[in-house]
């Protein structure tokens, strides 16, 4: 079982180039299992659109 | 400049009154500049930048009707000029030279947030984020992004910002700044776990532990 940690890190990465299908199964057991990641993976994905936003809301910046 | 492409006069004086809105213009100079200073830290070049990308914009300006449809395209014009500039440069300051700066990070920042199995602290668990609803302005929310941005170690935000603002692939990145593909990893995920953490406290639980 992967720990909080590396399940973290995967979940960064997943941001910067495809996982393969043994990092994926392996991380969404964890993430099945565990609700603090299951929160980290969506605000991670949060995080990016947030960034995405930074440049294009006229509010930010 | 030409204006053989204006569609008609009527949207060329709509578009001209955000140009001659002086206060909007000059308000948003001042965020590109802001914005081109982080990741290109020559200032002319970065000052050279953001011209050049108001002027493509002043070429373009029929396009305009609204003031966020300008700034959206002015950006992105800027991103892509930053862009160049960042490949063209053999930095002076390659990113592989930075220091990681004070405060908490690299193995400190991971034994904070886990313990020793690897598992979440019980106080370091991510909570559930609320946007806070006291009726605050959209433009505080960006304060506290900038803040927490400009907390972060200048390698941290500058691979950050080239990744997630330029939008640049990692590859390119590594290429551009010299560094390997799992030292570029390990210092966004780094980032972006303190990015969270910062957003967390500064913003979505502030009512809470206020
Ligand atoms: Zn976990």
């Amino acid at each position: 079982m992967m720990s909080c940690h590396q399940a973290t890190q995967l979940l960064s990465e997943k941001l910067d180039r495809p996982l393969n299908t043994k990092e994926k199964v392996a991380l969404g057991v964890h993430t099945t299992i565990c609700p603090p990641c299951r929160r980290f993976s969506q605000q991670m994905e949060e995080l990016r659109s947030i960034s995405k936003r930074y440049t294009q809301d006229p509010d930010a910046t | 400049m030409t204006n053989a492409n204006l569609s008609s006069e009527a949207g060329y004086s709509h578009a001209a009154g955000i140009f001659l809105n002086a206060e909007f213009m000059n308000d948003l100079r001042l965020q590109m500049i802001k914005f081109a200073r982080v990741q290109v830290r020559d200032e002319q070049l970065a000052e050279d930048a953001v011209q050049e990308a108001m002027l493509s914009a002043y070429q373009n300006i029929e396009r305009f009707s609204r003031q966020a449809a300008l700034k959206t395209w002015v950006f992105s014009i800027l991103k892509n000029k930053l862009i160049d500039l960042l490949r063209k440069e053999k930095r002076h300051t390659a990113a592989s030279q930075l220091e990681d700066g004070p405060n908490i990070n690299g193995e400190e920042l991971i034994e904070k947030l886990f313990n020793e199995h690897g598992h979440w602290q019980k106080n370091e668990r991510p909570q559930k984020w609320d946007n806070p609803d006291h009726g605050v302005e959209n433009a505080h929310f960006w304060r506290v992004f900038d803040a927490c941005l400009n907390a972060l170690p200048e390698k941290y935000s500058r691979f950050f910002m080239m990744r997630e603002f330029l939008e640049m692939d990692t590859a390119e990145i590594c290429h551009n700044e010299e560094v390997s593909v799992s030292n570029l990893n390990v210092t966004l995920y780094r980032a972006r776990l303190r990015l969270r953490e910062c957003l967390e406290d500064s913003w979505y639980q502030k009512e809470k532990s206020s």
